[in-house]
């Protein structure tokens, strides 16, 4: 998972595999970091937002 | 008692009704607990497997159940990305049910593994080339793209939603679901598809054996597209099965008929597929190890023979795909009720074969067919994922707008 | 899985074990257990959750009597070697529990690696896979017994022949002690072949055309199929590539050794070579 564990081999598999593993945590953390971010600006700068469709 | 936590506009049975529903699921809840406890404590000798069944019903439950709930991932799809926006309709549903089937599939894992304290090496230690790894890594980090499609929808309950701050957290998470949604249909995709690829990498064991492309043998690709299939008709079962508890309408026909339509006309395309892939394995795949169709269904015991093949393709794949793709059908309610039925029963079909007769099919010429019989710990630990769904399913309907058009279908007078 | 890239010299340990030998005594079985520290159950009659590294087939050619004829059939782990070093295990193992050894030929098993998913039980066709389902418990005073140079296995993890590595080890020790970089034939052998009574089992390297094993089955350079009359591998068309090779003057026995098609003649599989799947 981390190249310090000792069967780590920098070679295309690893690459590809968890090149995508972190590519979807990466989006993940990056996608919920905005949506807190976002909820937090909205909340200081008093802004109510938000009564649109939810669904 | 509990009025005040229960969604606007919506008539839901008294509290001792539902507390006393609650309580009999619970009861078969705790037995599988006490099941769970059991194999966590004693040990996997408490189950029915052996070294020739090292992969039984836990890992049919955990492949079936991945493949029911794949109606999370292709309704999210077909809805934020393709842009079906009736599916608005539905996809918390779906979305609830691919919580539950997930969650019950890490569960039962978290079960199967003899060292489960261990879990954590399928991570540290990762094996790149290994379908089971990436299957681990691809069903997690799903399951938490799952929790965060979710969450939306308990901040949207009555009291949460009151607090600014949650009002405005799950505003902004709708405002990007499609990022999560494409994410996690990335991610099923590929866990999806390793689950075939489980099998079909087995090059040892012919029943399962299949022919690559690139580094994915075709069960990769089938199983993807039989979960993108079937998926929707487990969500329309269980809303039909939902609407049969409550009594009441809670999705619009036009939504139904959408979502049947869509997975009708992709089990057609997978038994199109699935019926090449079987001929080629049986005419080439098959022969090249020197063994013959009619080789993997010859079991003594009546239970590997030729009929388990025709129920999979025949009566749980071509039957409901017909059904499913002819308009004036789908819209009867009985036939859509013995498609969606017949398309669940095909789908785990499917994965049963590809786990367990695997391991019953003899490989060495001097053996015979092995058999297995679970034991009531391994039953009563694939019944507890079931119990926990109809727990979590019915307080997600209690106290959560789960169907936003139930209000409208189902009027009440305060 | 970092790879040793100078093979150059890489030994590939085998046995071959002559079924026409073979009495089906089961000293082998009891060597091998005894050997390795494999665990036992207090009731053993349920054969199917037992451990048995070494393990004895008795093959049939199914003809009534007077026709009937019996062989027995000893079955290690194979050490397959697949395409490449790619046994059916090895791959699937999710983390990096099972290793193919270039350097030996031998497929390892790192006990306290193994979080027993089982899925390696699972890819092998030779079921030389083996999950530990109790602890072990030994009679009283038997731990004394055990041997030092294997570890034993705690409950759910999954374990087979490891060609006594330990031996190798000590062997190589002894060896490094004494200069040398080289084996000889006598130096590494397995505890089944020197418990065989029959002499049945030979053990050495495939690799070193003045090794016995090598000589008995002459061995192809490209896939290992055997070039000698009467030398066969267990499911040979399956691409697994074993290390383990069979002799057999029977023909029915050798027959049993692979699935064929009614009209294929045994032995006659084609050229096949193994496949790369992983």
């Amino acid at each position: 998972m981390f190249p310090f564990s000792f069967e780590w081999v920098w070679d295309m598999g690893h690459y590809v595999f968890l090149g995508g593993m972190w590519y979807a945590i990466g989006i993940i953390s990056l996608g919920l970091t905005y949506c807190i971010g976002k909820t937090i600006l909205d909340m200081v700068s008093g802004k109510g937002g938000g009564h649109g469709d939810h669904h | 008692m509990d009025s005040a936590l229960i969604p606007k506009g919506v008539k839901r049975c008294s509290f001792p009704q539902f507390s006393i529903g609650i309580l009999i699921v619970g009861a078969v809840l705790l037995w599988g607990v006490y099941a769970m406890l059991l194999c966590w404590f004693k040990g996997l000798n408490q189950t029915g497997m052996n070294d020739s069944y090292g992969f039984a019903l836990w890992i049919w439950a955990d492949l079936a159940v991945i493949a029911l709930g794949g109606g999370a991932f292709f309704t999210g799809l077909l809805r934020y990305i393709i842009g079906k926006d009736e599916l608005k309709n539905i996809i918390n549903f779906a979305v609830v049910i691919g919580f539950i089937c997930y969650s019950s599939a890490l569960l039962i894992l978290g079960i199967d593994v003899g060292q489960p304290i261990r879990s954590w090496f399928i991570f540290w230690h990762v094996n790149v080339h290994s379908m089971l790894a990436e299957v681990a890594f691809c069903l997690s980090i799903y399951f938490s793209v799952l929790a965060i499609e979710f969450v939306p929808l308990i901040l949207e309950q009555k009291q949460i939603d009151e607090i600014p701050f949650f009002h405005n957290l799950a505003h902004n998470m709708h405002e990007i679901m499609a990022v999560f949604a494409a994410t996690g249909a990335f991610l099923s995709c590929f866990h999806q598809g390793s689950l075939g690829g489980v099998a079909g990498v087995l090059f040892g064991r012919p029943f399962a054996f299949r022919e690559h492309l690139l580094v994915w043998p075709w069960t990769f690709f089938l199983f993807t597209w039989s979960a993108a299939a079937y998926g929707p008709c487990f969500t329309i079962l269980l809303t039909k099965i939902m609407e049969g508890i409550t009594g009441k309408k809670l999705v619009k026909d036009n939504v139904i008929d959408l979502l049947a339509k869509i997975s009708g006309w992709m089990i057609a395309s997978y038994m199109v597929a699935k019926l090449v892939d079987t001929w080629y394995w049986a005419t080439v795949t098959a022969p090249s190890k020197g063994l013959t169709f009619m080789d993997f269904y010859s079991d003594g015991s009546g239970l590997y023979t030729i009929w388990i093949i025709i129920a999979e393709l025949f009566i749980g794949g071509i039957v409901p795909a017909i059904i499913l793709t002819n308009k004036s059908w789908r819209a009867n309610k009985a036939l859509l009720l013995i498609a969606i039925i017949l398309a669940a029963v095909g789908v785990c079909l499917n994965r049963w074969v590809m786990v367990l007769q695997v391991m019953a099919h003899p490989v060495l010429p001097f053996e015979g067919w092995f058999a297995y019989m679970p034991s009531w710990q391994e039953v009563a630990t694939t019944i507890l994922p079931v119990a926990y769904g109809i727990i979590l399913a019915s307080l997600a309907y209690r106290y959560l707008p789960v169907f936003p058009q139930e209000r409208e279908l189902n009027p009440v007078e305060d | 899985m970092k790879e040793n890239h100078s093979n150059d010299k890489a030994n590939k340990f085998g046995m071959v074990i002559d079924l026409d030998k073979c009495t089906g005594c089961g000293a082998c079985m009891v060597a091998c257990m005894s050997e390795n520290n494999v665990p036992f159950k207090k009731d053993e009659s349920k054969k199917l959750d037992s451990i048995t590294w070494m393990h004895l087939y008795r093959l049939t050619n199914k003809k009534p009597f007077p026709d009937t004829e019996v062989c027995y059939l000893p079955r290690p782990c194979m050490h397959c070697e697949g395409a490449h070093g790619h046994p059916p295990c090895v791959s699937v193992c999710p983390a990096t529990a099972t290793d193919y050894d270039k350097k030996t030929g031998i497929v390892s098993q790192i006990y306290t690696r193994c979080f027993g998913c089982r899925y390696c039980m699972g890819a092998c066709p030779y079921h030389a896979r083996y999950f530990n389902w109790w602890d072990p418990v030994w009679p009283e005073g038997m731990e004394n017994y055990l041997s030092p140079n294997v570890s034993p296995r705690m409950r759910g993890v999954v374990e087979k022949c490891s060609l006594c590595f330990h031996r190798y080890q000590l062997a190589m020790d002894k060896a490094y002690h004494e200069g040398r970089k080289e084996l000889e034939e006598h130096e590494y052998q397995s505890s089944c072949t020197q418990a065989c009574p029959a002499g049945a089992i030979t053990f050495g390297d495939l690799n070193n055309p003045h090794h016995q094993v090598h000589k008995m089955v002459k061995p192809s350079k490209h896939g290992g199929k055997p070039t000698a009359t009467n030398a066969f591998r267990l499911l040979e068309r399956l691409g697994t590539n074993p290390k383990i090779y069979y002799l057999s003057s029977k023909e029915w026995v050798r027959r049993l050794g692979d699935n064929y098609l009614p009209e294929e003649k045994t032995g006659e599989i084609g050229n096949h070579q193994p496949k790369g799947h992983h």
